[in-house]
């Protein structure tokens, strides 16, 4: 029971916080289920990116979905699931129902103007930070400039792709090397 | 009702990459319902945008509530969230037969593409999202805070929205 409410209330944070969409939830998140909770480390976080991201829906729904799975079943999957759209579904009603004029409000426009440029200093950060930790050696270094000039060079391609060319260039490269020194012996 | 359901859980089906890659496929449907005007759709883009949470719940919750009232939003907000539940249970299993199997590794690899993937989405950010001296004092100082200091991001979110009530309310 304790462990539905800390997803309920972790996806709820989430959803309360994750201002502008996409990658805007990855410091909250990070925070929370990596640093706080421990319920994942930094490659197993991204590997959850990985599969949201790969899935349709909305990218933050899937995680609290996947997540929730993953700690406590299908009671698990209610508790995410209501836990990251509750927010949404309260301050959207609000502003349905008292405030049609929400975007003619100055301080509502000023108070996003001034978010904005700090969650893309927070997600850079987070990507730094996770970007440390993975990547652990030559191959890995590479794989990463790859992927970065890939997805640089050809916009609009769609993430699915780098990941399932990234995991299969590690399995190739592993496999590789592996053959490489049972051969070497 | 169900037509708000049927919608939404078509836009939750079928659109890939989350937030902003789901508008194209929200605004065909929506407008082509007659439900909104391109006009109206783009101001709830805007709203959805700027209030917390998904921008696909957003969406869902705001255009439900005008078309069918409370009942209607949580319609039209279960019917994008449906389809995840299901595919994400899928998914699930076999991120574990993946993880139990000899081509683990590639999870590995993975993770490092979706760095990169962060990575690139930062250096695309960064331009509309800081566009005059402000934005960029206000990234700076969160950035350092982030690096320097255990604070929790939601409080440097907070802090910098403040900042923007102050900054571009009062002084600029």
């Amino acid at each position: 029971m304790q462990v539905l409410w800390q997803i309920f209330t972790s996806f709820f944070k989430i959803g309360a916080f994750t201002i502008g969409g996409g990658y805007a939830m990855l410091p909250v998140m990070q925070r929370d289920l990596v640093d706080r909770l421990g319920w994942l480390d930094e490659q197993e976080f991204l590997e959850t990116i990985a599969v949201t991201q790969s899935a349709p829906g909305a990218i933050a729904v899937n995680t609290a979905i996947l997540i929730g799975k993953r700690m406590a079943g299908l009671p698990g999957v209610a508790a995410g699931a209501l836990g990251v759209v509750l927010p949404s579904f309260i301050i959207i009603l609000g502003i349905a129902i008292f405030f049609q004029n929400f975007l003619g409000w100055q301080p509502a426009i000023h108070f996003f103007a001034g978010v904005r440029p700090a969650v893309v200093a927070l997600i850079a950060h987070v990507a730094w930070k996770m970007g440390r930790k993975l990547i652990t050696g030559r191959f890995y270094l590479a794989l990463f400039f790859a992927a970065l000039a890939i997805i640089i060079l050809v916009p609009g391609l769609h993430p699915v792709w780098i990941i399932l060319s990234s995991g299969m260039a590690t399995v190739l490269w592993t496999a590789s090397h592996r053959q490489a020194a049972e051969e070497g012996e | 009702m169900l037509e708000l359901f049927i919608t939404f859980f078509k836009i939750g089906a079928l659109t890939f990459g989350g937030g902003y890659a789901m508008i194209p496929l929200m605004e065909k449907e929506i407008v082509a319902q007659g439900w909104l005007t391109q006009a109206q759709f783009l101001d709830i883009v805007a709203i959805a945008e700027m209030t917390p949470g998904p921008i696909a719940i957003n969406s869902a919750t705001f255009i439900g509530y005008q078309h069918g009232g409370i009942l209607g939003a949580a319609a039209a907000t279960f019917g994008v969230v449906a389809p995840s539940i299901i595919i994400m249970v899928i998914f699930s299993h076999l991120l574990a037969r993946l993880k139990a199997s000899k081509y683990s590794i590639a999870l590995k690899g993975v993770g490092v593409g979706v760095a990169a993937m962060i990575a690139a989405a930062v250096f695309g950010l960064i331009k509309p999202a800081i566009t005059n001296f402000a934005d960029l004092a206000i990234a700076v100082a969160a950035l350092t805070l982030a690096i320097t200091t255990k604070l929790s991001p939601i409080v440097i979110i907070l802090g910098a929205g403040l900042a923007g009530v102050v900054l571009y309310g009062l002084v600029l």
